[in-house]
């Protein structure tokens, strides 16, 4: 009886005394729309690394993209004692449960990247996508001259990265009168998409000047598609992702519109513990947005 | 004539394809363009090639749900082989045996382990998008490179007397099938377990080997639309292929095959994929705005399942 019982045992001291261990160091949850693309693979890491700096126990939690998993692990979380919860969501209309689970317990939510409709939290850190879309726009318009056909390959319907990108963009074109939007596509953030969208589009329109795609991926899908066509077409993409960066610094791409995830997380982190010690933080932290280009690269 | 009549009776998907490429014809008059109907067969291709492989699979009445990772772990393991110098001669087989392993794996558990086909492909789906992850790290892997990386490339982007390459292979694929299927006496088995899997067993045919076998075909083809597909972005995405497993049964199913098992065709699937190929190109002709794609494409797909069970009554 005693053989049996002793690994019991020995495993139930083991997990007290590392849970009462954690909990010395205080936890801070993220739960984390994908860790299947490497912009919140980079979040993740800023806020591991702040979180490391500030003596948090970091948990890490991946929703993979879907809202009834990200509630479940925020239920999950919450009933780990966290000090904080750092929410980036998959659907900003499908957050609100979660974020009301976590305030009925009276942890504070943070949300990162993306908004929680309708849910009031203790800040929102987020790259300004309208303004990020609007430097694309006016990249593209300096660069034909404020004259030209573009073409818009739209992110996934319905989120708010592909909403305020679009915003922005067409809010920069439409200021000027000799740039023309022939089309409009959606390609759902995916590099083939963008290929074959791209594709099609090259199809219908004989003169496209530029295109502005909502994320690297798209981009560098349709840059495929443009140089099998041999037309001399200026793509814009947004992230800078590591492969983004590649193809501007080729010149196959002209720019594109880094956001900084790392720092998003970083700040996540950070504005959590200020929350957490009681200080008071601003509603909405936006974190500033770069173009890359050729020139800012430098010499390499 | 009366060939003619046969041919459309029995494929009644055919008439929706033809009703559908008239409607975008005459809506869009780019899409009659030659570099348009290329591309449209080529952007197919993918798709075609692994719906004839769960062509098979639905057949006997199973299903692959796995065919979207299958795609992505074998186009990763091309792309990191290209990447890391070797030659097509070794990346290509690899990848191809890969799959044919994958799939293989399903088919012993769906045989011997008993597990219904939909709950194993479901397990390797989800368990095979993960060992993508694990593997790539969550990024894309970059073909570009290496010495065979233009040659690689080829396979997705290159031509052959004017057609590009993926077709060629998704012709030499449906060919390949279609005598397999219709030809050979492992496709009488197919089609006879489909029908009815005890009474096939009391004949003698082994059923096992049989349905180890088409989910083997199935990983198979997955792993070439894999090496097609990564070689086409000259870069193996840890997401790519996620949601190829709808699209493949759709063509299945609109192309005539039965998910019950033991009626259908490959030149059915084939005439399925068209339709979803030549639906997905036209939603960009006409600049059809975001949100009414999917609307658009849900419809479309009903309304040929419905035409094509018209002729059917059982």
């Amino acid at each position: 009886m005693t053989r049996k019982a002793l690994p019991i045992v020995l495993a139930i001291a083991l997990f007290v005394v590392s849970t009462s261990m954690a909990q010395a160091a205080g936890k801070i949850a993220l739960v984390i729309s994908t860790l299947n693309n490497p912009f919140f693979v980079a979040l993740s890491d800023g806020a591991k690394a702040k979180a490391k700096e500030l003596g948090y126990d970091l948990i890490v939690l991946d929703s993979e993209n879907d809202p009834a998993r990200e509630l479940s692990n925020v239920e999950d979380v919450l009933d780990q004692n966290v000090k904080a919860l750092l929410l980036n969501p998959v659907d900003s209309d499908a957050a609100r449960a979660a974020v009301r689970a976590a305030t009925v317990q009276h942890v504070p939510v943070l949300t990162l990247d993306r908004t929680a409709k309708g849910a009031k939290v203790a800040s929102h850190i987020a790259s300004d996508n309208v303004a990020g879309g609007k430097m694309a726009g006016s990249l593209i318009v300096q660069q034909l001259n404020g004259k030209g056909n573009v073409v818009e390959l739209e992110g996934q319907p319905g989120t708010d990265a592909a909403r305020d990108r679009g915003q922005g963009f067409r809010q920069a074109i439409a200021a000027s009168p000799g740039i023309k939007l022939v089309a409009s596509q959606p390609a759902n953030f995916d590099r083939t998409q963008g290929l074959n969208v791209m594709e099609n589009l090259l199809q219908a329109h004989p003169n496209i000047d530029a295109v502005f795609a909502a994320n690297d991926e798209m981009a560098l899908g349709a840059i495929k598609a443009i140089q099998a066509s041999k037309r001399k077409i200026v793509v814009v993409g947004f992230d800078g992702t590591p492969d983004g960066i590649a193809a501007v610094k080729d010149g196959t791409m002209f720019a594109t519109i880094a956001q900084q995830p790392a720092l998003i997380g970083s700040l996540g982190v950070e504005t959590a513990d200020k929350v957490i010690k009681g200080q008071s933080v601003p509603s909405s932290i936006p974190v500033p947005l770069t173009a890359i280009d050729r020139k800012s690269l430098g010499p390499s | 004539m009366p060939l003619l009549l046969r041919i459309l009776s029995q494929n009644k998907s055919l008439i929706g394809l033809v009703i559908l490429i008239a409607a975008v014809s005459f809506a869009s008059p780019d899409f009659l363009a030659v570099g348009n109907l290329l591309n449209v067969l080529r952007q197919t291709s993918i798709n075609a090639v692994i719906a004839m492989g769960g062509t098979f699979v639905i057949l006997t009445a199973g299903i692959d749900l796995s065919v979207g990772s299958v795609l992505a772990l074998t186009g990763a393991f091309a792309a990191s082989l290209i990447a890391g110098g070797h030659g097509l001669a070794i990346a290509i087989p690899v990848a191809l045996l890969a799959g044919i392993v994958l799939g293989a794996l399903s088919g012993l558990v769906i045989t011997y382990g008993a597990v219904q086909p939909f709950i194993a492909t479901l397990v390797s789906m989800t368990v095979l998008r993960g060992a993508v992850l694990v593997y790539s790290n969550g990024t894309p892997i970059d073909a570009s490179g290496g010495p065979a990386s233009d040659a690689f490339g080829n396979i997705g982007e290159g031509y052959v007397l004017g057609v590009p390459i993926p077709v060629v292979i998704a012709a030499i694929v449906f060919v390949g099938c279609w005598i397999a299927l219709g030809q050979t006496r492992f496709g009488r088995h197919v089609y006879a377990i489909g029908g009815n899997e005890n009474v096939a067993r009391l004949s003698g045919i082994n059923v096992t080997l049989v349905k180890v076998s088409v989910y083997a075909v199935s990983g198979f083809l997955s792993a070439l639309a894999g090496i097609i597909l990564t070689a086409r972005l000259e870069s193996a995405q840890p997401t790519a292929g996620a949601g190829y497993e709808l699209d493949a049964i759709a063509a299945v199913v609109v192309g005539g095959t039965s998910l019950a098992g033991g009626i259908g065709s490959m030149s059915g699937t084939l005439i399925g994929a068209l339709i979803i190929g030549v639906l997905n190109n036209a939603l960009n002709l006409l600049d059809v705005s975001s949100y009414y794609q999917m609307i658009a494409k849900g419809c479309v797909i009903l309304l040929a399942v419905l035409a094509d069970r018209q002729g059917r009554t059982s």
